[in-house]
């Protein structure tokens, strides 16, 4: 077995008394593509904000590219390597889309204290931010201000601004919501390419694209991984039938 | 709509054309209150880089506004009694030049806009307000109980202090210098507002998790853009004292940290002029009204509430619709 870049070991996280996050233990390996799934409410995007940082676990520790992080800032793990997309997106909405992949390059560059040139004259940052937006089809968009922007835009342009960051290792909650399935496919065909460039946690509710694109799935409900395996091996347990897929069925 | 490049450069023609008329006709009255439109424009832009750029709602900027003014008003005092502000650790002499004082007044407000701001970015929202305001309060009983400098009686300053060069007396003389450093000050927040601090700034403003999500400190930029507010606001209580040639403790009241609020709120919140246009219509209203009646501030919180109900950008907002994208 390959060391994993991401990992966490045994974290939990209590509401009082809901266990959003029951004891999970879960790892992301180069190169690949890792999904979680699970009905709404199990507990996904809290595990993702645990292991960003935003959260405290109440037990357990989270490991980035060999490290214990678990003490660490937001901050601090994102300059060791770790872009994130949000599944409600959080985007400075007056600002252009150009803005926005910009201050991604901006803080990938770590020197926001220049207080005089004008920063959309700055090359650099420019092409980083153009390049991302870009990769993500947003490209006829970069003068538009991001309220203008669809749910699915949106959606693209959190991934445009963790591009911008060359994270070692992304972690993406609902990054297909409100696409639309033109959009869903072209972002799929995107991500199967992107995960040799750095691995990918991928938390989606669209099982078309989980199924394509996902070398290993984890299925979580009520805080609790209760299967994790290749596609076929999820769609084959009982377990996961009855508690997840059945009722979608 | 008229292009708020347009309005701007407008702006600056009245600034302009009124105190040289007004200087041409002998009317030093209305250069005063010029150039009380200037200064308080100056404490204005001061506040719209942290209120406009960081939305921090601060209603402390006072504390600043009567910083510099002390800064100054010691500063002078000394000068003019002769004594020394302190003879240890080292000798400090008094000083009756405006560029000593202005370097001495961004410095004191400075300093007091980082403790104050470590201070009060712990909190958010209306508790920031709350703080903001309990600072200004601080250092208003601060200034009255300190009977060396005049406690509540404030300090008089006998004779204008000196720039080289000039006669800092003749009123269109002050005035211009008055005006240069509020053109200064704007171009500075322009460039500002346009540099890579700008975009993170406005980013932390609007999303600070996001900020925090590309690796920077959104806490941190709200800090130095509160020392910066501060710092201009400062200069800007220099000024006034000198307007005045006397400083009181009326400088640090949360009357005076309102009334820069609405300034720019007036004018037109995170609107490069917005303070300006604030400022111009309150001198006039003030000078206006003030003749008639006492309560002429109800005629303000009228105009204020039709700008804040009406027109969310205020009246450049109102004037020149929706802000274009820097480019
Ligand atoms: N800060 C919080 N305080 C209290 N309860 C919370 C908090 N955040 C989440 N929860 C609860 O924890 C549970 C898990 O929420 P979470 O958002 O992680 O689910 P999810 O799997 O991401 O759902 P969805 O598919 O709708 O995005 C939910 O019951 C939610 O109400
Ligand atoms: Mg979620």
């Amino acid at each position: 077995m390959t060391e994993a870049v991401l990992a966490t070991h045994a974290i939990s996280k209590n509401f009082g008394a809901l266990k959003a996050s029951d004891n999970i233990s879960i790892d992301l390996r180069p190169n690949e593509i890792h999904a979680i799934i699970g009905p709404n409410g199990a507990g996904k995007s809290t595990l993702i904000a645990q292991i960003c940082g935003t959260l405290k676990p109440c037990a357990g520790n989270v490991e980035l590219l060999g490290r214990d992080v678990t003490k660490e800032s937001a901050r601090d793990r994102v300059r060791a390597g770790l872009g994130r997309t949000f599944q409600i997106s959080a985007l400075a909405m007056e600002d252009t889309v150009l803005q926005n992949a910009m201050l991604g390059a901006l803080g990938a560059s770590g020197r926001p204290w220049r207080f005089f040139g004008p920063a959309l004259r700055d090359n650099e940052l420019r092409d980083a931010a153009e390049c991302a937006l870009l990769r993500v089809g947003l490209e006829d968009f970069m003068r538009v201000r991001t309220a203008e922007l669809s749910h699915g835009q949106r959606r693209q342009l959190e991934v445009a601004v963790s591009l911008t960051l060359n994270p070692r290792v992304f972690v993406m909650d609902e990054p297909m919501a409100g696409l639309g399935s033109e959009g869903s496919k072209r972002l799929t065909g995107f991500l199967d390419a992107l995960r040799h460039e750095a691995p990918i946690l991928l938390v989606e509710h669209d099982m078309d694209a989980v199924f394509a694109l996902a070398d290993r799935i984890s299925v979580l409900v009520y805080g609790r991984i209760i299967a994790t395996g290749s596609g076929n091996d999820i769609r084959a347990n009982p377990e996961v039938q009855e508690a997840y897929l059945g009722d979608e069925a | 709509m008229i292009k708020e490049r347009h309005l701007n450069m407008a702006l600056i023609v009245v600034c302009v054309v009124i105190p040289v008329w007004a200087h041409l006709a002998d009317e030093p009255f209305i250069i005063t209150l010029m150039t009380r439109a200037a200064i308080f424009a100056l404490a204005a832009v001061g506040l719209n880089i942290a209120l406009g750029l960081g939305g921090l709602v601060s209603l402390g900027h006072a504390a600043f506004f009567g910083l510099g003014g002390y800064a100054m008003g010691i500063s002078a005092f000394h000068a003019q009694t002769f004594t020394p502000v302190a003879e240890w650790p080292f000798l400090i002499e008094g000083t009756k030049s405006m560029p000593a004082i202005w370097l001495i007044s961004v410095a004191v407000s400075a300093f007091a806009a980082t403790i104050v701001g470590i201070l009060s970015l712990r909190t958010s929202g209306v508790y920031f307000i709350m703080i903001t305001l309990a600072f200004g309060q601080m250092f208003f009983y601060f200034s009255i109980s300190w009977p060396t400098y005049g406690g509540e009686d404030g300090l008089s300053v006998y004779v204008r202090n000196g720039f080289p060069g000039l006669n800092t007396l003749d009123p269109i003389q002050f005035f211009m210098i008055c005006f240069a450093i509020l053109v200064a000050a704007l171009a500075l927040a322009s460039r500002l507002a346009r540099s890579p601090f700008g975009l993170a700034l406005n980013a932390a403003r609007q999303a600070p998790q996001r900020v925090e999500t590309v690796g920077l400190d959104p806490n941190r930029l709200k800090l130095v853009a509160f020392v910066i507010s501060g710092a201009m606001t400062g200069l800007a209580g220099a000024l006034f004292a000198d307007l005045n040639r006397f400083v009181s403790p009326a400088m640090f009241s949360w009357q005076l940290s309102g009334e820069i609020m609405v300034f720019v709120i007036i004018g037109g919140v995170g609107r490069l002029f917005g303070p300006v246009a604030g400022a111009l219509v309150f001198v006039t209203l003030e000078h206006l009204l003030g003749g008639f009646s006492e309560f002429w501030h109800v005629h303000l919180g009228v105009l204020l509430l039709l700008v804040v109900l009406f027109g969310r950008g205020g009246l450049i907002g109102m004037i020149c619709g929706r802000e274009g994208s820097h480019d």
